[in-house]
């Protein structure tokens, strides 16, 4: 996100989850079908007292499980009903089954994604396994570094799930704890604005419309079920150039200017660090110490990880010598984190070939500074120095 | 009996032109397919017992119990009967009005009926 003008009497004081529930607020979705589970659990709690108070014409359904929230997302969503639910981790790996019924079924669902450590061992704070596990159920995945862009991401991908290029489900991730409950000066925009923005839901055939009979939902088997697939990798290629006319048009609305990632001090790097979410933050500050030392580090913050902008990163990062991709997941394949064999994928077919590391880093909440970032940034210095790398993979912050 | 709906969707239709996410955009459609052929029994009707109570015809999944004028039953549609053998266990005349046969057997014998014509 770059900022072009805000109006301080538009901002709030407010911590990632309140950021979201006001803004499913102002979405006001026809239903909100949720479960609680930590750290998501203040934003349906939030959109809840909305509904009480009146503040939202909502159908809120307090369902007895994730499993039973994303199904009953999805029967409200082919219903023709603006449908949102919130999750984090076990939750989402609780809805595993349903979003890719929802993905499959092609139905326009946005859900707020609080991303927590899976466990076990039991663990509630932030890092991606759960989101990165549902990488390949045919979700678009918005990152977010902070409050603010979890605010932004929502409204955007309202339109970006319902636009009848895509019709595939989003989520909106923001790191537990660290943005979920961490407080900042989030910039709000009117109710009228964002009514306007977003529109109303129109559905290409509603399940309640009698005048028109139709069956969701049938057995698909060997004669057209890969034609309904083939049809849904095309609609998450398409969803690529709505991501970036929507976010086109959102800043014109909100002066905040969205891409398929961000780039930092990028241009004339010769490392570049690869990161998502929060963690933005921190490395920003800390390529701006060591820039001031003279290390030619920059940054690209990718907040579009579904689809995958494999041709945009290929170019932007074209030009450097070393990237070193943080990933807070593992994927225990023993070849490194999704981000980092997605975009090494991507960087076999580059010309120039820079030297690709992975860094794990983050597990479980473990907490990641500028102390661990420069030691990181002074390892792919090395790499770059020896014109080859150690090792694949590299665990950041865990004790040896 | 041949089917009176068309498939809403053809089966050599390419990816570009298929309804999204496996929708059916009609109703009523399962008359379009032949669905009947997985039956390992057959139910056959008597006439001669049938009091045209209707049983068999309220309680068949598949209503595939055909009628004439809407009030007498006159057979089975088998492009959908499964052979579940409802009908046969609901009618209530004696003896039975359905009887479910080996649908191997039946079809060897009408095998059989069409060589010696």
């Amino acid at each position: 996100m770059s900022v072009v003008k805000q109006d301080p009497r538009n901002s709030t004081a407010l911590t990632g989850n309140e950021a979201v529930a006001q803004a499913m607020r102002q979405i006001e979705p026809d239903v909100v079908a949720a479960y609680p589970i930590t750290p998501q659990t203040e934003i349906v709690q939030i959109f809840s007292t909305y509904v009480s108070d009146g503040l939202v014409n909502t159908e809120y359904v307090p369902v007895e499980s994730e499993h039973s929230a994303m199904s009953a997302t999805v029967g409200s969503a082919a219903s023709g009903a603006r449908s949102m639910t919130a999750t984090s981790a076990n939750g989402l790996a609780l809805m595993w089954e349903i979003l890719y019924i929802a993905s499959g079924t092609r139905l326009p669902i946005v859900m707020p994604v609080v991303n927590r450590a899976l466990s076990g061992p039991i663990n509630i704070h932030c890092d991606h396994s759960d989101a990165m596990g549902a990488r390949d159920s045919g979700w678009i995945q918005l990152f977010s570094e902070n409050a603010q862009e979890a605010y932004d991401n929502m409204f955007q991908a309202v339109r970006i799930a319902e636009h009848p290029d895509v019709r595939l489900p989003a989520m909106v991730c923001l790191d537990g704890f660290i943005i979920s409950h961490g407080m900042e000066n989030v910039f709000t925009l009117e109710d009228n604005a964002i009514r306007e923005f977003i529109g109303d839901y129109m559905i290409e055939r509603s399940l309640l419309d009698v005048e028109q009979p139709m069956t969701l939902g049938p057995l698909d088997l060997q004669d057209f079920y890969f034609e309904h697939k083939r049809a849904e990798a095309e609609a998450m290629v398409r969803s690529k150039k709505v991501i970036q006319s929507i976010a086109e048009e959102y800043e014109k609305l909100s002066g905040r200017s969205y891409g398929l990632f961000e780039e930092y001090k990028l241009d004339d790097a010769e490392i570049a660090i690869v990161v998502l979410g929060s963690t933005a933050g921190t490395a920003r500050y800390t390529i701006d110490q060591l820039r001031a030392q003279g290390i030619k580090v920059g940054m690209l913050k990718l907040r579009v990880f579904r689809p995958f902008p494999f041709e945009e990163l290929k170019q932007a990062l074209a030009h450097v010598n070393v990237i070193g991709v943080m990933d807070r997941a593992d994927s225990f394949s023993s070849i490194g984190g999704p981000l980092f064999s997605e975009l090494r994928a991507v960087m076999y077919d580059s010309e120039t070939r820079p030297l690709i590391t992975n860094y794990i880093y983050g597990l479980g909440g473990r907490d990641i500074n500028p102390r661990l970032i420069e030691q990181m940034v002074r390892e792919l210095a090395d790499v770059q120095e020896a014109g080859r790398l150690n090792q694949y993979v590299n665990y950041l912050g865990v004790r040896e | 009996m041949s089917a009176k709906k068309e498939r809403p969707i053809s089966k050599t239709a390419g990816w570009r032109e298929l309804p999204s996410g496996g929708m059916i955009p009609a109703g009523g459609t399962a008359e379009a397919f032949k669905t009947g052929d997985w039956r390992t029994i057959r139910p056959v009707h008597h006439r001669e017992h049938c009091i045209d109570c209707m049983q068999c015809w309220a309680y068949c999944p598949d209503m595939a119990i055909l009628l004439e004028d809407g009030v007498r039953v006159i057979g089975m549609d088998f492009d959908h009967c499964k052979g579940c053998g409802i009908c046969a266990n609901v009618c209530p005349t004696k003896p039975k009005s359905i009887d479910m046969v080996s649908e191997i057997e039946a079809q060897r014998k009408d095998a059989e009926g069409e060589g010696e014509e």
